[in-house]
């Protein structure tokens, strides 16, 4: 229990009182709608970004009969990824991790160089978001119509509007969960079978969620996502310096700020008219005019604001614009500074990126396309045989990941004179064994090894399987051991 | 309970009216939405007292409205794996093993079935994967006293060995020590000879020519002239480097004194055909199939 003295109890005693309460409820942002290049940009992303999701599942991509039709597939029930015509397979996942490494880097090198253009333009969140404040100020009319609404009292048109906006918002919101799961399996299938009703409960319940996230997180939470959910913003501040390309509203320009017409405010003002244009605009509901901040997105819907104020005064535009902090430094002491876009951060994000991409693309196409995996027996570790050789038991799982039906050569080198067998299969041991393997699975075989007493030494051995590809001759080698009891071979010799 | 309710000065807050050493306690009601919560538990609990099994009655129970049962869930369970699993087991129990053999698909099942079939039954005597314990075969070795086909395989298991079934294999080697057949001299002698012909041992140069006499004249008509050994009558091969109940001279006099008889028991009073079928083929893929 923390001590504290009576006055300072008093005083939280009156601070509570007025109701300065340790949580703040939201303040609502109603951001007005603005015209200008950084909105067109925007909207082209955007359009870009949303007809890629909606409609990827459905681009369909030939791999031969009985494959998957979908380009991309992430078909987690068979354990397969599609992306075209590149399947992984379980044991590729680190793919995907590398995937995952590089698209951090490449945020880092971005980031640093022209501040959170993620955040501002290609985030998921920002897009849904956007079109979602799309709907809301076509059905509800725009930011001063939005907030009367919301003031004034409820009357049959405030229930039409918000009841429409709604629906649209789950209309969408609907659409984009139903994709998600086009994603996990075949587009035209589970559409049909959704439609029906017999698609699995999986699809619906994930269908539902994503709805529901959808229209929770782009509906309701917008700009909180960012402000309290995302980590991204907390260490973003990392990746910056005074070179990084931020929007930045140019104080040295605009100061003193001066409300009303620029005649009336003498010659000593700002080129900012205090209009208010850049807070009205900001989807997060910040003013840009106090820097730097860490609910800034970087979308520039303010630049856009700006300029049309600019515009209208008869001012130069670009009073709040893109630039660096050093730039906007020596701009304040009359000076000219360039860009400098190699620095020593940009340069090893660079490096690491570039590292990255040589290391994952060497290893995509090196990567083997068999894989051979050996377990010996547990029990019994050896089998003593009436005739006097010795037997190991071995799971011996073949992986072919080609489309090609193959034919492969298991041998065991080590071991001289060695048979091996099929355990299911009428037994006729041979020293070359032919396994046949089905294409794109995983063959599981038990495999008996059988050696004379000649070719053991004492106790355990190390042994190699080798598995020979017979229409290549590539070879793929596993190292296990052959067991046996100490001193076999000395008394079986005769 | 005080007339008149004193309030801390400090905290504004009321208190119980309990007093110690001048320290005061602050009454801190609970949360009236805790005290909703509370009373909504007492009532849950009362439903799930009538809805699921709860009142004991000594020698009974009230099995609540719903009719909950886990061990009756498990039985439907049972139920419902032991019916998946029919039309595989009829067709095992019904079709040849050449045929069953043929059919990848329901080799999987017998070889599957067949394995947890083994492992429950016949591993504690006989070792995981057949590996065969001291007195037990090693199944997967291919010494086969009985044979070590399909159909003899199924057969032993079926009817077992010296068990009770009129059907069982049955042999008994005479006890040659105990009865007084032989003596101790001539059981050494025996012993002798049949370590050093057919045993796995470096060479001693032994002279072995009595117990060979004394071989041929007790051991051959079963054993065999080679120490071959003799199926039909279950006399097992002794020209072999896998012995039953051990590779020691000390072991051999045992047997031949007062032989261990092992039992196995007919299995065919305990698993279904098809069950029996399944372990046949898995005891045959172990790698001893004949």
């Amino acid at each position: 229990m923390s001590r504290i003295s009576k006055e300072e109890r008093l005083l939280q005693l009156q601070r509570e009182a007025a109701g300065d309460h340790l949580y703040a409820n939201r303040v609502r942002v109603y951001p007005k709608t603005v015209r200008g290049p950084v909105r067109r940009i925007k909207w082209a992303i955007l359009v870009t970004c949303l007809t890629i999701y909606y409609l990827l599942p459905w681009v369909r991509w030939h791999r031969g009969a009985g494959r998957p039709t979908q380009a991309v597939l992430l078909d987690v029930s068979h354990e397969r990824f599609y992306f075209f015509n590149l399947e992984l397979w379980p044991q590729d996942i680190w793919l995907l991790a590398g995937l995952l490494i590089l698209g951090a880097v490449g945020l880092f090198l971005v980031t640093s160089l022209f501040g959170r253009l993620w955040c501002g333009y290609t985030c998921p969140q920002t897009v849904w978001t956007d079109l979602f404040m799309w709907v809301e100020q076509w059905v509800e009319g725009d930011r001063n119509e939005r907030m009367q609404r919301d003031a004034g009292t409820v009357d049959a048109d405030v229930i039409w509007k918000k009841f429409l906006k709604h629906w649209i918002w789950l209309g969408i919101a609907f659409w984009t969960g139903g994709a998600w799961i086009m994603y996990y399996v075949d587009a035209p299938t589970v559409t049909v079978e959704f439609w029906t009703g017999s698609a699995s409960t999986e699809v619906y319940f994930f269908t539902g969620l994503f709805t529901f996230t959808t229209y929770l997180l782009a509906g309701w939470a917008r700009e909180q996502v960012c402000t309290y959910m995302c980590p991204w913003p907390r260490f973003q501040s990392a990746m910056l310096d005074d070179q990084s390309f931020t929007v930045t509203y140019q104080g040295w320009r605009g100061e003193p700020r001066a409300r009303g017409k620029r005649h009336q405010s003498g010659p000593s003002a700002g080129d900012c008219v205090d209009c208010g244009a850049c807070v009205t605009a900001c989807p997060t509901g910040i003013d840009i005019r106090d820097g730097i901040q860490l609910e800034c997105i970087n979308c520039g819907l303010c630049i856009d604001a700006c300029n049309h104020v600019m515009e209208r005064t008869h001012q130069d535009k670009w009073l709040i614009t893109w630039d660096t902090e050093a730039r906007q430094i020596a701009k304040k002491a009359g000076r000219d500074e360039g860009i400098r876009l190699i620095r020593p951060r940009t340069i090893i994000y660079l490096t690491v990126l570039l590292v990255a991409i040589i290391g994952l693309s060497t290893a995509l196409v090196t990567r083997s396309t068999v894989g051979l995996s050996v377990q010996r027996d547990r029990a019994p570790v050896y089998v003593p045989l009436a005739d006097g050789s010795l037997r190991n038991g071995y799971t011996v799982k073949i992986a072919n990941k080609t489309a090609l039906r193959e034919a492969f050569d298991l041998t065991v080198n080590g071991l001289p004179g060695a048979t091996l067998v099929v355990a299911e299969s009428d037994p006729k041991p041979v020293e070359v064994l032919r396994m046949p393997s089905a294409s794109d699975e995983v063959d599981t075989f038990r495999v008996l090894v059988t050696a004379r007493p000649a070719g053991l030494t004492d106790g355990s051995q190390p042994i190699d399987f080798v598995l020979t590809e017979t229409a290549t001759g590539k070879q793929t080698v596993y190292h296990s051991t052959f067991m046996g009891p100490p001193g076999y071979a000395a008394t079986r010799a005769k | 309970m005080p007339t008149k309710i004193e309030k801390d000065v400090i905290s504004g807050q009321e208190t119980t009216g309990h007093e110690w050493d001048g320290i005061k306690e602050l009454n801190t009601p609970t949360p009236k939405w805790w005290l909703y919560v509370f009373l909504a538990t007492i009532v849950w609990a009362a439903g799930m007292f009538l809805l699921y099994p709860s009142i004991p009655y000594g020698t009974g129970y009230f099995h609540g409205l719903l009719g909950y049962s886990q061990r009756a869930m498990v039985d439907a369970e049972v139920g419902k794996l032991v019916a998946q699993r029919k039309s595989s087991m009829d067709k095992i129990a019904t079709m040849s093993f050449d045929a069953i053999k043929g059919d990848p698909a329901l080799m999987e099942v017998a070889l599957t079935s067949g394995r947890i079939t083994f492992a429950e039954n016949c591993q504690p005597c006989h070792g995981t994967g057949g590996g065969g314990t001291p007195g037990y075969p090693a199944l997967a070795a291919g010494a086969w006293i009985w044979g070590g086909t399909l159909s003899d395989i199924q057969q032993t298991v079926t009817h077992g060995i010296r068990s009770i079934d009129p059907d069982a294999r049955q042999s008994a080697m005479p006890h040659f020590g105990a009865d007084g057949t032989l003596k101790p001299a001539e059981i050494e002698a025996v012993a002798d000879y049949v370590w050093a012909t057919f045993y796995d041992h470096p060479a001693t140069g032994q002279d072995v020519s009595a117990g060979a006499k004394i071989f041929a004249d007790n051991c051959v008509a079963c054993h065999g002239d080679h120490g071959q050994g003799t199926r039909e009558m279950g006399a097992p091969k002794l020209a072999s480097h896998v012995h039953l109940y051990g590779d020691s001279q000390e072991t051999i006099v045992h047997q031949v004194n007062l032989p261990r008889q092992g039992v196995m028991p007919n299995w065919g009073a305990r698993l279904d055909p098809a069950t029996i079928k399944a372990v046949t083929l898995y005891v045959h893929s172990l790698g001893g199939g004949e």
